[in-house]
């Protein structure tokens, strides 16, 4: 039985983790709540966005924009959203294993296939591994603003005007709840105006400048909106992961603490009654 | 609602400004300033940078705002902007500086006119500008 120093070494320090993945659950708690309130602030703008894009589609050609332009489908990028902190659960595991499986078994019908890696820990897994990157970012630490989605849109927008890209997927974590985050593959580029019945009514509107302008305009917005959005919801999902996770790390050092208690008290106890022995058997020889 | 008011909507990416009945909206199209009043015929404009000013009965407010679209239907207006700020919310000593700034980067650059840093700059004063101008005017 091991003595009663260590039992005790080891309870205060199981106690001490405790607390600190008590408190990390608690500011996850609260970012979470902040993401999830983000994504609901964002929902009239994108909404918007959809139905001002459909308006516009419902009056053009197809191909009157370069990002809505469909070709073969030779190089693919994908644009992946891993957290830049740890400590989140499956959170990354989940993104980064459905990457590997997608990279292994679509090598063969695409003539590449390259990565623009957003968050540390994206990075960092992929720096051993021999795959093509077009782009990162990294230390976002949650605070994502539009301006940067924009600056990732824009980038790849160009790229796929320019060729270099001929389909782009964004690959991130779906936010459905604190419990449950789903690996979605999101298709960006080319952009797909929303399938609408030609027979309903839409509103007919005066343009300024011109219709075109106004595609040239709301396409690539779009996307950056989307791109926005995704971020929101990664975030949400880092956070509702982060949060089950220290979760459950705090039940199970509870539950090692009692475990180590009943242990120690154990110990307490046997060494008590084994003193006791030694006086009592000290008595009887003396008499 | 009664007649003479309409619904406005100011939505950015992050969040929702404004929602409510209202009699008048001004705005900066990217064409020149812009008027609706209720029963405007439907209308897509894209917005310049500049200050947004609506009515409701009497009472004016105000807005910086920068760079988005805005929908105009019968009986609502709807503003997508990329930015937008209330007067109370613009930092004016904080403009200010950011304005200082820009104005030293356009300096530092030479004369070149179309190239991608100076209209970079051009975007970040008449930014700047825009915040000041709006925040002095309205701030009380």
């Amino acid at each position: 039985m091991a003595n009663l120093k260590d039992i005790k070494t080891r309870i205060s320090s199981v106690t001490s983790t405790q607390q600190i993945t008590s408190a990390m659950k608690m500011v996850s708690a609260a970012r979470f709540r902040k993401a999830e309130e983000a994504i609901t602030n964002n929902r009239p703008y994108s909404d918007k966005m959809l139905d001002v894009l459909t308006s516009l589609a419902l009056r053009t050609k197809e191909d009157a924009h370069p990002l809505l332009e469909r070709r073969e489908q030779k190089k693919v990028g994908l644009v992946i959203f891993t957290s830049d902190r740890g400590l989140c659960g499956s959170f990354n595991g989940s993104i980064l294993r459905s990457v590997d499986r997608f990279l292994n078994e679509k090598a063969g019908s695409y003539e590449s296939i390259s990565l623009y890696i957003v968050g540390k820990k994206g990075l960092e897994y992929y720096k051993k591994r021999p795959v093509e990157k077009f782009g990162q970012m990294t230390e976002l630490f949650g605070n994502v603003t539009y301006g940067q989605a924009h600056e990732i849109g824009e980038d790849i927008s160009n790229r796929y005007a320019e060729g270099e890209l001929d389909l782009v997927y964004m690959v991130y974590n779906e936010f459905r709840s604190a419990l449950t985050q789903v690996v979605v593959y999101d298709r960006l580029l080319p952009v797909e105006p929303p399938k609408v019945d030609p027979d309903t009514v839409t509103t007919e509107y005066i343009y300024e400048p011109d219709e075109e302008h106004m595609l040239n305009w709301v396409i690539p917005r779009y996307v950056d909106v989307r791109i926005y959005r995704a971020f929101l919801e990664s975030t949400a999902s880092e956070h509702g992961a982060r949060m089950t996770a220290m979760e459950s790390a705090t039940t199970n050092a509870s539950e090692m603490i009692d475990r180590l208690t009943l242990q120690y008290n154990r110990a307490r106890q046997e060494s008590i009654t084994s003193e006791l022995m030694d006086i009592v058997n000290g008595v009887e020889s003396m008499k | 609602m009664s007649e003479t008011t309409f619904r406005l909507e100011i939505v950015t990416p992050s969040r929702q400004l404004v929602s409510e009945g209202v009699e008048e909206v001004t705005a900066p199209g990217i064409q020149g300033e812009f008027g609706v009043l209720v029963g405007h015929t439907p209308y897509l404009v894209e917005l310049g940078i500049g200050e947004l000013m609506y009515r409701v009965g009497n009472e004016k407010r105000h807005l910086a705002v920068r760079r988005g679209f805005a929908e105009v239907t019968r009986d609502k207006v709807t503003i997508l902007a990329e930015e937008a700020e209330f007067p109370a919310e613009i930092d004016l000593a904080t403009a200010e500086k950011l304005l200082a700034e820009a104005e030293e980067e356009m300096k530092a650059l030479s004369v070149s006119g179309e190239s991608k840093e100076y209209l970079e700059a051009q975007a970040k004063i008449d930014r700047a500008l825009n915040q000041v101008a709006v925040a002095r005017k309205h701030k009380s």
